[in-house]
């Protein structure tokens, strides 16, 4: 939920709750008005009433509502001195226009008693009042109205003057999504007086800037090391092959050397492949041209002809169209080499490796005595199942990083017991 | 013949120098800017092998200063750097070869052969060695004048075993030469041996004098019976 929403749906749950509260007090407090006015009338008429009854006493024995709104009823001593007086809310019958018969309608009444020459009455005035339900009705529609209008007037000033306010910060969001560790080359940046994003912009930017200088470092040192191992490695590897040649060797002797070599051998290919690695995350290779994707497969299979056909393996080339793409000829053909390597070195002997070529993807299947592979890890570095294989354990992550390069889309399967990876050149 | 090796690291430059010497090759190092200058402005050699990073100095400067020079020496660059961009410049500036640490000394042997080879046949491409005759641009090998038919790879393997005569060549650097990072899996030593047990077959049937020995399983040594 965006930000903005959240804000309105919050804001319009407490208005709902500040305005349904504010209606009650006010409907409260108005009705208290309303009454302690009628109430003072009341209290005047009462006045009045009784001073006119001492001048006319027909008023003594009006005992029913009529007109003037009073009736006066003779009581009992006890009775009379135990009457305080006394307001309350009932109905009366009356009729108006609009009825076509009378009505109970709500009105004030003062309850009191009087004492005339020796005789007691009791009072009742009364006053007509405001009707409740119509009160409510009122106060319930506007409450309403005016609820509408907050909220209508919230998402307006959310939309229009929010928006605005949290531009920079959606802007600089942008960049940050669009922001590639090691490749874009400039920090995010938005023109803005707001604080809060200035701060937010230099905390990110600072925290961008450690982590791009602690990604060169690392790759810059993966690149160093491997090149200041070049050296040592080619002064072991010839070291020992003269040894050898010098001769005068037990054979067991010379099966350790042939071992070392061997081990020789694998840490020179692990090291070429992480300076491959290395100039391929540096951009070092960005000589690009259209590349025939069907002559780079074509002349792979015919320099691995003598591998498989000694492993057994055949290989079968289906194009169903011609694949062109535009990168560097020689990352096309590390990824070509090394997936075709990998089909054929990881068969079966009577295996075979299919390559289809199709108009925007290439895939190479193979038979194999391996389960199904992990494809969350065979892309990283050094992964190897089973840790049976002479090989670097980079081939793929070297094949992941150039896919990366050129953001072309690299999948891998198990079907039908053949191993299959996938490669769009689509971006 | 007269090799200068430029190399600033003592033992890869003693590593070189040894395994060039039992060519019978004369060699002088040197392992710095200057003392290279020095020596390739005083004397003259067949080849030069030059790093391309000195201590004072880099190598394509050196080398275009004895390009400058008129010098028509064969040079070779070895360099760290397996740099498509240094490779090209050091071959533009008029460098033969350029050669890639960490290598095999059959390997440099085979270039430093090579380049000297060339120089040699001046122009002609047939080399001949016990009954045999090789042409190296027509890819040919001819028996007692009987042409022997060869497939691109066992021409290869024939071609890279001549250069390093009676030198060892290691499987790696076989596999590495022939078959290049298609080979480059230990496991497939045994397919290096397949192969050349083919092409001793075919050696021996059609009575060529040449033999390619087995060294310790290690690797092969071609020699004149």
């Amino acid at each position: 939920m965006k930000l903005l929403n959240q804000s309105i749906k919050y804001v319009s749950f407490s208005i709902l709750a500040i305005v349904t509260i504010w209606a009650g007090i006010f409907y409260f407090n108005m009705l208290n008005e309303i009454k302690s006015s009628i109430d003072e009338g009341l209290e005047n008429y009462k006045r009045i009433i009784i001073q006119n009854s001492q001048q006319d006493t027909t008023l003594l024995s009006k005992n029913y509502f009529d007109e003037s709104f009073f009736t006066i009823q003779r009581i009992e001593k006890e009775k009379a001195l135990s009457v305080k007086d006394r307001y309350l809310d009932t109905v009366l019958y009356m009729q108006d226009a609009d009825d076509d018969k009378p009505e109970a309608e709500p009105v004030r009444m003062l309850i009191t008693a009087f004492e005339l020459n020796g005789k007691f009455y009791e009072l009742k005035v009364a006053n007509s009042m405001v009707e409740e339900d119509d009160l409510i009705k009122e106060l319930l529609n506007d409450t309403i109205w005016l609820y509408i209008s907050l909220i209508v007037g919230i998402v307006f000033i959310n939309n229009f003057v929010l928006k605005k306010l949290w531009k920079p910060f959606y802007d600089f969001l942008s960049q940050l999504k669009k922001y590639r560790l090691g490749i874009t080359q400039s920090l995010p940046k938005v023109k803005t007086k707001t604080k809060e994003f200035t701060d937010l912009q230099n905390a990110v930017n600072a925290l961008l800037k450690h982590t791009t200088e602690t990604y060169e470092q690392q790759k810059q040192f993966i690149g160093n090391a491997s090149h200041e191992l070049q050296t040592p490695l080619a002064i072991a590897t010839n070291k020992l092959e003269l040894l050898i040649e010098k001769g005068n060797l037990q054979n067991n002797q010379a099966e350790d050397i042939a071992e070392v070599m061997s081990i020789i051998e694998r840490l020179v290919r692990i090291n070429k492949s992480l300076l491959l690695l290395t100039k391929i995350e540096n951009k070092q290779f960005l000589d690009n041209h259209t590349v025939s994707i069907n002559e780079v497969v074509q002349k792979n299979i015919n320099d691995l002809e003598d591998i498989s056909s000694f492993k057994d393996v055949k290989i079968h080339l289906k194009e169903e169209a011609q694949l062109s793409v535009k990168m560097d000829a020689s990352l096309a053909n590390v990824i070509i080499s090394n997936l075709l390597r990998n089909a054929v070195f990881h068969n079966n002997t009577n295996g075979s490796v299919v390559v289809e070529i199709t108009e925007k993807n290439i895939k190479i299947s193979n038979t194999s005595s391996n389960l199904k592979l992990d494809e969350k890890l065979i892309f990283i570095r050094f992964y190897k199942p089973g840790n049976k294989s002479m090989g670097t354990g980079l081939g793929l992550a070297i094949i992941k990083a150039i896919s990366d390069l050129y953001s072309f889309k690299i999948s891998y399967s198990y079907n039908n017991s053949m191993h299959l990876f996938q490669i769009s050149f689509t971006e | 013949m007269k090799i200068l090796v430029i190399e600033d690291e003592p033992q890869l430059l003693n590593n070189i120098k040894e395994s060039l010497e039992k060519e019978k090759f004369l060699v002088e190092t040197a392992s710095d800017y200057y003392s290279a200058i020095d020596k390739i402005f005083i004397y003259e050699y067949d080849c030069i092998l030059l790093d391309i990073m000195l201590p004072n100095g880099n190598g394509l400067t050196l080398l275009s200063e004895l390009k400058k020079k008129g010098e028509n020496e064969n040079i070779i660059i070895i360099s760290a750097k397996d740099s498509l961009d240094d490779k090209l410049k050091g071959l533009a500036l008029g460098a033969d070869d350029y050669l890639t640490k960490p290598f095999h000394l059959a390997e440099l042997n085979a270039r430093v052969n090579a380049v000297l080879r060339r120089q040699k046949l001046g122009g002609k491409n047939t080399l001949e060695i016990a009954n045999i005759i090789i042409d190296i641009k027509e890819r040919t090998f001819t028996v007692n004048s009987k042409d022997i038919v060869l497939n691109r790879k066992e021409f290869d393997i024939i071609n890279y075993f001549l250069l390093n005569k009676n030198r060892l060549v290691t499987k790696a650097a076989l596999a590495e030469h022939v078959w290049g990072d298609n080979a480059d899996n230990a496991d497939n030593f045994d397919f290096v041996y397949y192969q050349i047990k083919n092409l001793r077959k075919k050696l021996h049937s059609c009575n060529a004098e040449i033999e390619i020995e087995s060294i310790y399983g290690i690797g092969y040594k071609l020699i004149e019976i």
